[in-house]
């Protein structure tokens, strides 16, 4: 394990994000808890796969991670050094994103290679010409002819859009990318090419990655770990092939239950998840996932779970508090 | 009851362009009984989602739109006039699109909305059609249905609204459902809950379903039978069996290899892929259109291409029998 804590290389200690929300034109703002002490350790060459169903806090997450938010309260730590708001620009240079839309994440009205330039102007990196030859360098590592430099986003396909948006991302040579649903948007033969290019990526330039996604398939595909997300707390992290094999919280056994392998045999799956996703902004007592799970009992909806430590990872539930202790 | 509820052979559908006519969709065929679930599976820009307008009569004007067959329970949709088409439409058969928020008026009540469709077809009072919509609510799974006829769109979630848009579908007991990707915009533990729904919705109603979507989970899961449309053309068709465990046209191995499989593809290592792009559509097209990305392709693929059959139905059109169970180690047992 210390050997771990040496390694990693972003750390989000307890972190909360708090909005404040109107709710009609005359009431008091309410505060919506979008994330309730989020604590998560990403280890270097590490693809931490961040699952759970919208409105759990992943997007706020990758936000205060891009420095695009700032968090309540909490910090965030760069090889343990803590990140303060001035070092935000800091933190841009390290950490960079590719989002889920590559027909809305590129500005239609700049050419190609001024679109993958912009973070080293941004930064004020180098030169025109020294810009213009690191995005040769990137058009060759994502896979995109020469000739496309020049063009503009609209006469590019799904797949090369999106990997035009990666290109932009690893120009800054940063050490983790940020990847929010990067293949959801598109074909499923582009998907995999899309994949396969991240995974290349990873291994040749030695990236860390957050991927975060719903599809659990490409995960379980990519992912070395696995952070479960339930209305702003993590409620279960562990080694992606331990979580799938064996899922602990009963919210993950869920979400792995809702995956639909392609298989004709089988049927569509009943998840037991009754009741819809509560509303974050009155979230229940106790464990917050109580009333749409199966196996809750009575402490459940009274007392928060506690925060089982297991060999890899962690669980935050009520079922493995009593084995453990 | 054996005879096809719904019937489509040799549709066309040619859409002018500047520089010339795309051929959007080029004499695809199927037949539905009722009860039975095809999907139509492709990619963006395969025509999956203009042929089910087509069915409902949908298409913007100035696309043409042609068939040999284009029979709905005997009636002969390419003669009915737009208020006949009317009297189907939301009646005898209905559709349920992708984007819940955008097919939902944000400006009227769930309540108006679930019973416009049952007002306009059926010469009843209000009472009773608000009666029916909170029946329906309850079946599709809504909790405290009454208070919800007075909610607008935006307080509902996505989940909500897209069991609105299923409960508004089934107000006057369609006899077919087309669904248009009902369930992309979905999580995936709320996209299993739809899929279960309509699965059981369809069978107790007895109804047919059509279900456009792209992915093939989804299909494996709910299909009886399973058409893969490629550059406007049914490439394969057959039952969810024959086209899962043996697939024969190159394009649909293709998509297969590319889906990470649990338990079956390694995490890490690289998925299958499609190399190249659609072809265009726009002008004369001849021989298969995927020769240009297909690993077996030959001379013989540029002129016409033979579509192939097994007893049981199973069809495809390409040159090769194509026969072997390629994908056999990829799909779980």
């Amino acid at each position: 394990m210390s050997e771990q804590a040496t390694a990693s290389i972003l750390e989000l200690a307890a972190i909360t994000k708090t909005y404040q929300v109107k709710q009609g034109m005359f009431a008091a703002a309410k505060p919506l808890h979008a994330l309730g002490g989020v604590s998560l350790r990403i280890n270097r060459k590490d693809v931490v796969g961040l699952v759970g169903e919208s409105g759990c806090g992943k997007s706020t997450l990758a936000k205060i991670l891009l420095g695009l938010e700032a968090p309540t309260t909490g910090k965030v730590l760069v090889d343990g050094a803590e990140i303060g708001p001035r070092e935000r620009r800091l933190l841009a240079r390290r950490i960079q994103p590719i989002f889920q839309d590559p027909y809305s994440s590129l500005n239609p009205r700049k050419s190609i290679e001024d679109i993958i330039a912009l973070p080293l102007v941004v930064h004020n990196v180098g030169d025109h010409a020294s810009r213009m030859q690191a995005v040769t360098k990137m058009l060759d590592l994502v896979g995109l002819p020469a000739r496309v430099r020049r063009g503009y986003p609209s006469q590019l396909s799904g797949g090369q859009r999106q990997r035009v948006a990666i290109a932009r991302a690893l120009i800054m040579k940063p050490e983790i990318v940020i990847c929010d649903e990067p293949t959801s948007a598109l074909d499923v033969s582009v998907q995999s090419q899309i994949l396969n290019l991240l995974g290349d990526l990873r291994q040749e330039l030695g990236l860390t990655y957050l991927f975060i996604s719903h599809n659990l398939a490409v995960v379980e595909h990519l992912a070395t770990r696995v952070a479960v997300m339930y209305l702003g707390q993590i409620v279960e992290e562990a080694p992606a092939a331990e979580l799938f094999a064996g899922p602990r919280h009963p919210y993950t056994q869920a979400l792995l239950d809702s995956v639909l392998t392609p298989d004709p045999a089988l049927s569509v799956p009943d998840t037991h998840l009754g009741a819809a996703y509560p509303n974050p902004i009155s979230p229940p007592s106790g464990c917050r996932f109580h009333p749409r799970c199966a196996q809750a009992r009575a402490a459940c909806k009274t007392t928060p779970p506690p925060h089982v430590v297991g060999a890899g990872g962690h669980v935050d539930c009520h079922l493995y508090g009593a084995a453990t202790n | 009851m054996s005879d096809p509820i719904l019937s489509v052979h040799d549709l066309t559908i040619d859409i002018p362009m500047g520089q010339g006519t795309m051929h959007a969709v080029r004499g695809i065929g199927f037949d539905l009984k009722r009860g039975e679930t095809l999907c139509i599976v492709g990619e963006s820009g395969s025509g999956k989602s203009l042929t089910s307008l087509a069915i409902m009569g949908l298409l913007p004007k100035n696309l043409k739109r042609a068939a040999s067959r284009l029979e709905f329970a005997r009636i002969d949709l390419q003669h009915q006039k737009p208020r006949q088409m009317r009297d189907l439409r939301g009646n005898r058969m209905a559709m349920i699109f992708q984007e819940p928020m955008t097919s939902l008026n944000p400006a009227y009540t769930i309540g108006d909305q679930l019973e416009e469709a049952y007002l306009l077809h059926n010469k009843t009072g209000r009472a009773e059609a608000r009666a029916r919509a909170v029946a329906l609510l309850g079946k599709v799974g809504i909790t405290a249905a009454e208070s919800r006829l007075s909610q607008y769109p935006h307080q509902l979630s996505g989940g909500l609204r897209q069991r609105v848009m299923i409960a508004m579908a089934l107000m006057c007991a369609p006899e077919l459902i087309i669904a248009d990707e009902p369930t992309t915009a979905l999580d995936v533990t709320i996209q299993a809950q739809i899929l279960r729904l309509l699965a059981d919705l369809q069978r107790e109603m007895n109804m047919a379903m059509i279900l456009v979507t792209h992915d093939l989970g989804v299909v494996a899961r709910i299909a009886d039978k399973v058409a893969v449309m490629y550059a406007g053309e049914v490439v394969e068709q057959g039952t969810a069996q024959e086209i899962f465990r043996h697939p024969r046209h190159p394009y649909t191995r293709g998509l297969l290899r590319c889906i990470p499989v649990p338990g079956k593809t390694k995490p890490g290592e690289h998925l299958g892929s499609i190399p190249g792009i659609v072809p265009s559509l726009i002008g004369r097209m001849e021989g298969c259109a995927f020769r240009t990305r297909c690993d077996v392709a030959e001379a013989a693929c540029a002129s016409a291409v033979p579509e192939r059959h097994t007893e049981t139905g199973h069809a495809w059109r390409c040159i090769h029998e194509n026969e072997g169970h390629e994908n056999e180690g990829r799909v779980p047992a």
